[in-house]
């Protein structure tokens, strides 16, 4: 399983870049790998609209579930990946890369300090392996 | 299929979990004067005795069967196939569910496959689901769908006021504590105006208008330019049909209907007290993923053999729990697989003129009523096969009447609309034939001089 260590985590499997204060969200290749197959992908955040840590920002559906992706960090949506709901199946192939969700600029910096490093995450996958 | 209850050790074990002795002590709430009541039950009778007993009051009701039947208003008087009734007690189909493990099901998966292509095709739509209970909550799903769709931030819904009322008090009943803002049909809006009043109640919060077609009136009205209008607003369309009209009228995914709901119980189902009867859902392809209820598809299995699976299930409430459209994933299966063995038996020429039959007897019906003193038509508008009459006694007389030569009479409007006094809705089928017709204008034409 991959988990770049340079990535910021979420209890909930989603992942954010944070480079100055624009932060790229998407969820996580633990994420992906329990939900198998996706097909269906619908972001529901808008560019310009500000939204809170914690709010939801997409929907991602696979051939046996349906997930909810929430903001990992409050702030102003600047980007949304338009491209992704024609081609889902690149969560599967590419989550921490062509497969992003939205940036956003990131209001509260200290919003950050909630959010697990990659060798806690590490240790929240391994925990519901079980 | 095996059925497994619970065994003892279940029941036990569930119990030590949330900490109480035994299932008695999970009523403790209940008063006791109150958990178990004596109930005035009259002694155990055989079976001959109490099937005796069920037949005298069976034979007390007057049904439409043994009367010449004019009453409509939403359930009608319809032919139905002998063989429609054959198929559907057929031991393979005979439970009203889609099964728990559907795919082992193929014959039913496949009947509610057809049942969707037939409905998609009449309705002129992309896609249709497996089906609600009844015309009324069918429209309450497509309020849901519209308020989801738009993630709750186009609040208001517009019914048009010449919605069946039952249909509008169950989309109350669904939206009560919910953020819906129902408009339209509280006195903003006359019912006896046509759609085009409904303009100004149009606005960016709009996210769904609701109307009849033929609407309760029996009024047939052209929606095209109420669904520019609603588009352009932003928001969705909504028509409730009778399907059996549409083998006769352009259907509405021609005019712009997003949505199309309808009661499906003149495709083969019996009147049968009001229930159980056949809530219609289609839509267009971009809506599926906010649409409810079932939906099955056809695939092609690891031999290659044609295949029929529930599809799209993640939509539904058992996989998206708080987050799905609607919290109902049930369908009608057996209705919906009589109105699919009706419609396949008619077939398209059938439909149409079974369609036909009711306009022509329904419009010789109002010609001559027309003509009665008294009486007149309270619309000028095209209608199907019901139509509201002015009468010149109030209803409930004409009504008793009529039931003393053993027709069932019309609907009194003036029951949901108080302006409609001495107003009666009036519904013809095949089933009425020209005797039939002539008897009604006959004791109608007594109860004008008497």
């Amino acid at each position: 399983m991959n988990i770049p260590p340079e990535l910021k985590y979420t209890q909930n499997d989603e992942w954010m870049r944070v480079e100055g204060n624009i932060g790229t969200v998407g969820i996580t290749d633990f994420a992906q790998e329990q939900l198998s197959d996706i097909v269906f992908v619908e972001i529901i955040a808008a560019e310009g609209e500000t939204l809170k840590q914690g709010d939801s920002c997409a929907t991602v559906e696979s051939v046996k579930a349906a997930a909810d992706v929430y903001m990992p960090a409050g702030g102003k949506i600047v980007a949304v990946n338009d491209e992704l709901p024609d081609k889902p199946e690149l969560i599967n192939t590419d989550p921490y890369g062509v497969a992003w969700l939205v940036k956003l600029e990131i209001g509260e910096a200290s919003e950050l300090n909630k959010l697990l490093d990659a060798a806690a995450y590490i240790e929240h996958c391994a925990a519901r392996q079980g | 299929m095996m059925y497994t209850p619970h065994t003892d050790a279940d029941r036990e074990a569930m119990l030590r979990t949330i900490g109480v002795k035994n299932i008695a002590d999970l009523f403790q709430d209940v008063p006791a004067a109150h958990r178990f009541p004596e109930l005035a039950l009259p002694s155990a009778m055989t079976e001959m005795e109490i099937l005796a007993e069920l037949q005298a009051l069976a034979w007390a009701n007057d049904t439409a069967r043994e009367l010449i039947c004019f009453l409509g208003a939403g359930a009608y008087n319809h032919y139905i196939p002998a063989a429609v009734d054959a198929i559907l007690r057929r031991g393979e189909f005979y439970t009203a569910y889609t099964p728990y493990q559907p795919e082992i099901s193929q014959g039913t998966l496949q009947a509610i496959f057809e049942y969707q292509s037939l409905i998609a095709g009449l309705t002129g739509m992309e896609v249709c689901n497996a089906s609600h209970y009844d015309g009324a909550t069918a429209v309450a799903e497509a309020v849901n769908m519209s308020h989801h769709h738009f993630r709750g931030k186009r609040p208001k819904v517009v019914l048009s006021p010449a919605v069946h009322p039952q249909y509008r008090d169950t989309v109350r009943t669904y939206t009560q504590d919910s953020d819906v803002v129902l408009v339209g049909d509280q006195g903003e809006v006359d019912p006896t105006a046509n759609p085009q009043a409904l303009l100004p109640l149009l606005d960016d919060t709009t996210s769904l208008v609701v109307v009849q077609y033929p609407d309760f009136f029996g009024r047939v009205f052209d929606y095209t330019d109420l669904a520019k209008a609603v588009h352009q607003a932003g928001g969705l369309l909504c028509v409730a049909v009778n399907p059996l009209a549409l083998g006769l009228l352009k259907p509405p995914g021609e005019f712009g209907a997003d949505i199309v709901t309808g009661e499906g119980q003149p495709l083969g189902i019996p009147l049968s007290y009001g229930g159980p009867y056949l809530g219609l859902f289609a839509t267009r392809q971009e809506y599926v993923r906010r649409m409810a209820g079932r939906l099955v598809g056809e695939t092609v299995d690891n031999r290659g053999q044609r295949a029929y699976v529930l599809t799209l299930t993640a939509r539904e409430q058992h996989i998206r729990r708080e987050r799905a459209t609607s919290n109902i994933c049930t369908n009608q299966g057996l209705m919906v697989l009589a109105a699919t063995v009706y419609l396949s038996l008619l077939g398209k020429h059938g439909l149409r003129q079974v369609a036909e039959l009711c306009y022509h007897k329904a419009h010789y019906a109002a010609l001559r009523i027309a003509s009665l003193r008294g009486y007149s038509l309270w619309s000028n508008e095209p209608f199907f096969n019901e139509f509201a009459l002015r009468c010149p006694r109030p209803i409930d007389e004409v009504n008793d009447f009529l039931l003393d030569q053993g027709i069932l009479g019309g609907y009194a409007l003036g029951r949901d609309y108080p302006d409609f006094e001495k107003v009666m809705l009036l519904a013809v089928t095949e089933m009425n034939s020209k005797e039939d017709i002539d008897a009604l204008v006959d004791v109608l034409r007594e109860v004008s001089h008497a």
